[in-house]
């Protein structure tokens, strides 16, 4: 499922084949987000993730109502690599280090949904799909979060999700600056400069699409030719 | 049968699903006896060197050991590959098999760590396992410490100055990268080593 500013959920298909499209035109990972899991209270579908994980062969991170340490593992035994978490690791801080314990901090990845305060002078994290604000100012987030033993942040911008106007690379550069672990950027890509955009004034390490490639606006090998071609490190031949 | 032995460090279940993938008889196992009866052996791994403390605890170690010995062909990955040298820095007073000359260390000051995603390798020709591998490859890393450059290193990675991605030695064979995680490549570079 992918939206527009979070709304009007669309069915964009089935996600093991559409993670098996994706790896196999040149994905480099596969998210599968299960977005609506927090907010309707279901637990992530585990028969979807082994579904989709048996035939995946590339790093495959699961996030969606994973809320208590047992979540994760029902996730890991299905097949995922990662889990992300986001309004539990807010609610309760100490989750993040108690699955980075057990599973490594390698599979533990923090997302991070924020938007820009009414002042633009700084950026609020929020749960529930972009619904509920948490009053936490999201770099400090991110940094505790690392300090938690998260591995990586997944920072979806909820003023860029959807629309495809580019991503926000202010917001991406400072928690990039912020923390020592890898920072994927996420929400508001609309073609190759965008990338472009985010890897080089962004300082992102990895960005993520979804709507761009599930709705075919844009061809992945293209994509990744004109970001090699602008000398972004790229895996090629994908 | 090939062995894939569990000591608690990580996911086994993404190695498994690659040699199920690839038509392998293959068990997920913490036994002794079935490390000392398979015809391949392979010690994956993700998180702390200490971890591989419990190997020596629960007889792994020498049950391994004796495989080795006995010429079975041994792949270790990431921490697996590390356990093969003599020591990491992560954890000093762990000691590695010591299968493979030096210790692994950390990455420098001027890189982020860990080291996580794709990136390329530069492979020797003459390396068995990267058999009908492209010479430069991409696969995916995750780590934070790394394996030294020596006579038996068959790949080499770039991220804050060289280090080994790959060793092999006889029927010993590390990886540092997650061929299961390495889409194609992964998948031949495991092939090769149930065809060994």
């Amino acid at each position: 499922m992918k939206g527009v500013h979070f709304e009007n959920l669309r069915d964009a298909g089935d996600p093991a084949e559409l993670a098996r499209t994706h790896a196999s035109s040149g994905a480099d990972e596969i998210v599968l987000l299960d977005i609506s899991a927090t907010h309707e209270g279901r637990a992530t579908l585990f028969e979807t993730v082994a579904r989709t994980a048996k035939q995946l062969f590339i790093p495959f991170t699961v996030g969606g109502g994973i809320r208590a340490l047992e979540d994760a593992a029902a996730v890991f035994a299905a097949g995922a690599d990662k889990i992300s978490i986001n309004s539990a690791a807010l609610a309760d801080p100490s989750l993040i280090s108690r699955i980075a314990e057990r599973f490594g901090s390698q599979a533990v990845v923090v997302a991070i949904d924020a938007k820009r305060s009414p002042d633009s002078a700084s950026w609020g994290a929020y749960t529930h799909g972009g619904r509920k604000p948490t009053g936490r100012d999201a770099i400090l987030w991110a940094k505790q979060a690392e300090d938690r033993g998260a591995g990586e942040i997944l920072l979806t911008s909820m003023d860029r999700d959807g629309t495809g106007i580019g991503f926000d690379c202010e917001l991406t550069r400072a928690v990039a600056e912020a923390v020592r672990i890898p920072v994927i950027a996420s929400g508001g890509a609309g073609g190759a400069a965008h990338f472009v955009e985010v890897f080089r004034s962004g300082a992102a390490d990895a960005a993520l699409a979804a709507s761009i490639f599930h709705y075919g606006y844009s061809n992945l090998s293209d994509l990744k030719k004109e970001l090699g071609s602008h000398g972004i490190p790229v895996r090629w031949p994908c | 049968m090939i062995a894939i032995v569990d000591y608690g460090a990580g996911n086994m279940v993404s190695v498994k699903k690659a040699f199920d993938w690839l038509r392998q008889d293959c068990i997920i196992t913490s036994s002794v006896a079935e490390v000392g009866k398979a015809a391949k052996v392979v010690l994956p791994g993700v998180g702390h060197f200490a971890t591989t403390e419990s190997l020596s605890r629960s007889g792994l170690r020498d049950a391994i050991q004796t495989s080795i010995n006995r010429g079975v062909p041994f792949l270790g990955i990431c921490v697996g590959m590390q356990w093969m040298f003599e020591g990491s820095e992560e954890a000093p007073k762990t000691r590695g098999l010591g299968l493979l000359e030096g210790a692994c260390g950390r990455f420098p000051a001027n890189v982020k760590s860990p080291h996580v995603g794709w990136n390329s390798i530069e492979v020797k020709p003459s390396s068995r396992l990267f058999r009908g591998v492209s010479p430069s490859s991409f696969v995916y890393f995750t780590h934070s410490y790394r394996a030294p450059l020596t006579d038996n290193t068959t790949a080499c990675c770039e991220y804050g100055g060289q280090f080994a991605a790959a060793a092999e030695k006889d029927q010993l064979f590390g990886v540092q990268f997650h061929p299961e995680k390495s889409g194609e490549t992964g998948l031949k570079i495991l092939e090769n080593f149930c065809a060994l």
